[in-house]
């Protein structure tokens, strides 16, 4: 957490996903920033989002790389239905780029909660 | 006006230093100079401040100096710093040098290290993405949802290098390789496989670049930089909007523009070859084919020596040398091509070749076109 990233973090220890929202274009913006990066206006409003997006892009890695991590796992990109583009594992390994997914937070050794996505559907 | 590779492969009797300063005397003889005629030094991945600790081994106090962090595209960059610099009188000659024993310290982090207040650390760094290999498993994978690019496609830029590398006697790997071979090595990151990624080796370089009235002293041919090009896009990779592209579409567009060419006018092409999905998004991104177009172009063969692109054509990151950052050995190499140096590897009556280097996380790109007069 840093003093930016705050809101988002508070609110990941209640279970909510929150981003930037400008007041003056609608651009959700994620991470936060001190002004939308598409109008240029200052003063971002934080608004509740339901986690829910696409996966844009994932990789299964199969071999022991990075410490703490057992393979295989999943880590993704995911759109979200407001349009930014957030990191996290996904559940399953058989997921594919498209499946429709949902967030879940999941507490680990971190101080925070951090996301992994459920996949809710596969792709139309 | 001179380029020299360091000792490569596995280096065991030189330190990094000494393997940069060794390679850098040998750049500037090429170019009948030496390191005392150095007002320019350009260096990165030596430390902290590593334009002051090379040039201190040098026993040189250079009047212009850049340690830019781009990578390993940072090469392909600092010869665009150092010819403005150059151009503009700010330095007379300017030297690009590098070094790594990676390989021997077994020095190769799979984790980006920041702390927790980053953003890396905070949004990035808690899934596990090993770093480089996960990202570019990301670009390979949103390539093939939307191509269709294959498995196949991506084996056939290793054997495109291989193929180069059994040509260079310096390359670390020459045993035959086909794509079958490539395909029976275990997967890593979905979708890239073992051998779809480069090599660990130690390794690497200098380049000299300086103003045309030193050509005519020079104990080799000068090579000409006729253009340059860099740009940057994301440091933490769910920032960029796309993976099916770089910031070498900039760099390339910049760089060819600046020389007045196309890309049916290079007849050597020297890309940063991390891993196999880097060489399909560089031929896209420089117009050397259609977007998703990749796959295809590779596969016919056209990397190949023979090949309607030469490409990688010491063997690359991916036979010849990997040295954590390859870059520099792109220039080394295209140099060698331009002035028909490079033995039972030349491409024949090379005239134009173009380095065009990645780094980070698909994060940096820069691109350098280079002429024989």
């Amino acid at each position: 957490m840093d003093p930016t990233t705050a809101p988002f973090w508070e609110a990941a220890e209640r279970g909510e996903l929150r981003v930037q929202r400008c007041g003056r274009c609608g651009h959700h913006q994620f991470y936060p920033r001190p002004f939308c990066l598409q109008c240029d206006a200052e003063g971002l409003d934080w608004v509740t989002v339901a986690g829910r997006g696409r996966i844009y892009s994932k990789t299964v890695v199969r071999v022991p790389l990075v410490t703490g991590f057992e393979p295989p796992y999943v880590v993704a990109i995911v759109e979200l239905n407001e349009g930014p583009y957030l990191m996290g594992n996904v559940d399953s390994v058989d997921c594919k780029i498209g499946d429709e997914v949902v967030l879940r937070w999941q507490q680990r050794d971190h101080k925070y909660p951090v996301p992994v996505f459920a996949v809710v559907s596969p792709p139309r | 006006m001179g380029a020299a590779e360091s000792a490569l492969g596995r280096v065991e009797n030189q330190s990094e230093l000494s393997m940069a300063a060794l390679a850098s005397r040998e750049a500037l003889a090429e170019a009948g100079l030496t390191l005392k005629d150095v007002d320019g030094l350009f260096v990165n991945y030596m430390g902290q401040e590593g334009s002051v600790q090379v040039g201190e081994y040098l026993g040189i106090e250079p009047r212009y100096s850049d340690s830019s962090d781009l990578g390993g595209a940072a090469f392909e960059a600092f010869v665009h710093h150092a010819m403005l610099a150059v151009h503009s009188g700010h330095c007379d000659v300017a030297l690009i040098t590098y070094a790594s024993r990676q390989r021997s310290r077994k020095s190769r982090p799979m984790a980006l290290t920041e702390d927790d207040q980053s953003l890396m650390g905070q949004f990035e760094l808690p899934y596990g993405l090993p770093a480089p290999i996960g990202h570019y498993a990301l670009a390979a994978a949103r390539h093939m949802h939307e191509y269709g690019t294959t498995p196949e496609q991506l084996a056939e830029v290793a054997v495109a290098a291989r193929a180069w590398a059994a040509l260079n006697p310096k390359a670390w790997a020459r045993e035959p390789l086909t794509v079958a071979d490539v395909l029976a090595t275990p997967m890593m990151c979905d979708p890239l496989r073992k051998l779809d990624c480069c090599l660990r080796t130690d390794g690497g370089g200098a380049i000299v670049i300086a103003g045309k009235d030193h050509a005519r002293n020079a104990a080799k041919r000068a090579i000409r930089v006729i253009g340059v090009g860099e740009s940057q896009r994301a440091w933490n990779i769910a920032q960029s909007r796309d993976l099916t592209s770089t910031p070498g579409a900039a760099a390339g567009r910049h760089a060819f523009a600046m020389a007045g060419i196309a890309p049916s006018d290079v007849d050597v092409f020297e890309p940063y070859d991390c891993f196999t999905i880097a060489v399909l998004l560089h031929l896209e991104d420089l117009g050397f084919c259609e977007r998703g177009g990749a796959g295809e172009f590779a596969k016919s063969g056209a990397l190949r020596p023979g090949g309607k692109l030469p490409s990688m054509t010491s063997g690359g990151g991916l036979s010849y040398c990997h040295p954590g950052a390859l870059g520099l050995l792109l220039l080394v190499e295209a140099v060698r091509q331009l002035r028909g140096e490079a033995g039972a590897r030349q491409v024949p009556d090379a005239k134009i070749a173009v380095a065009h280097g990645i780094g980070g996380v698909l994060s940096t790109s820069a691109t350098v076109v280079l002429a024989r007069d």
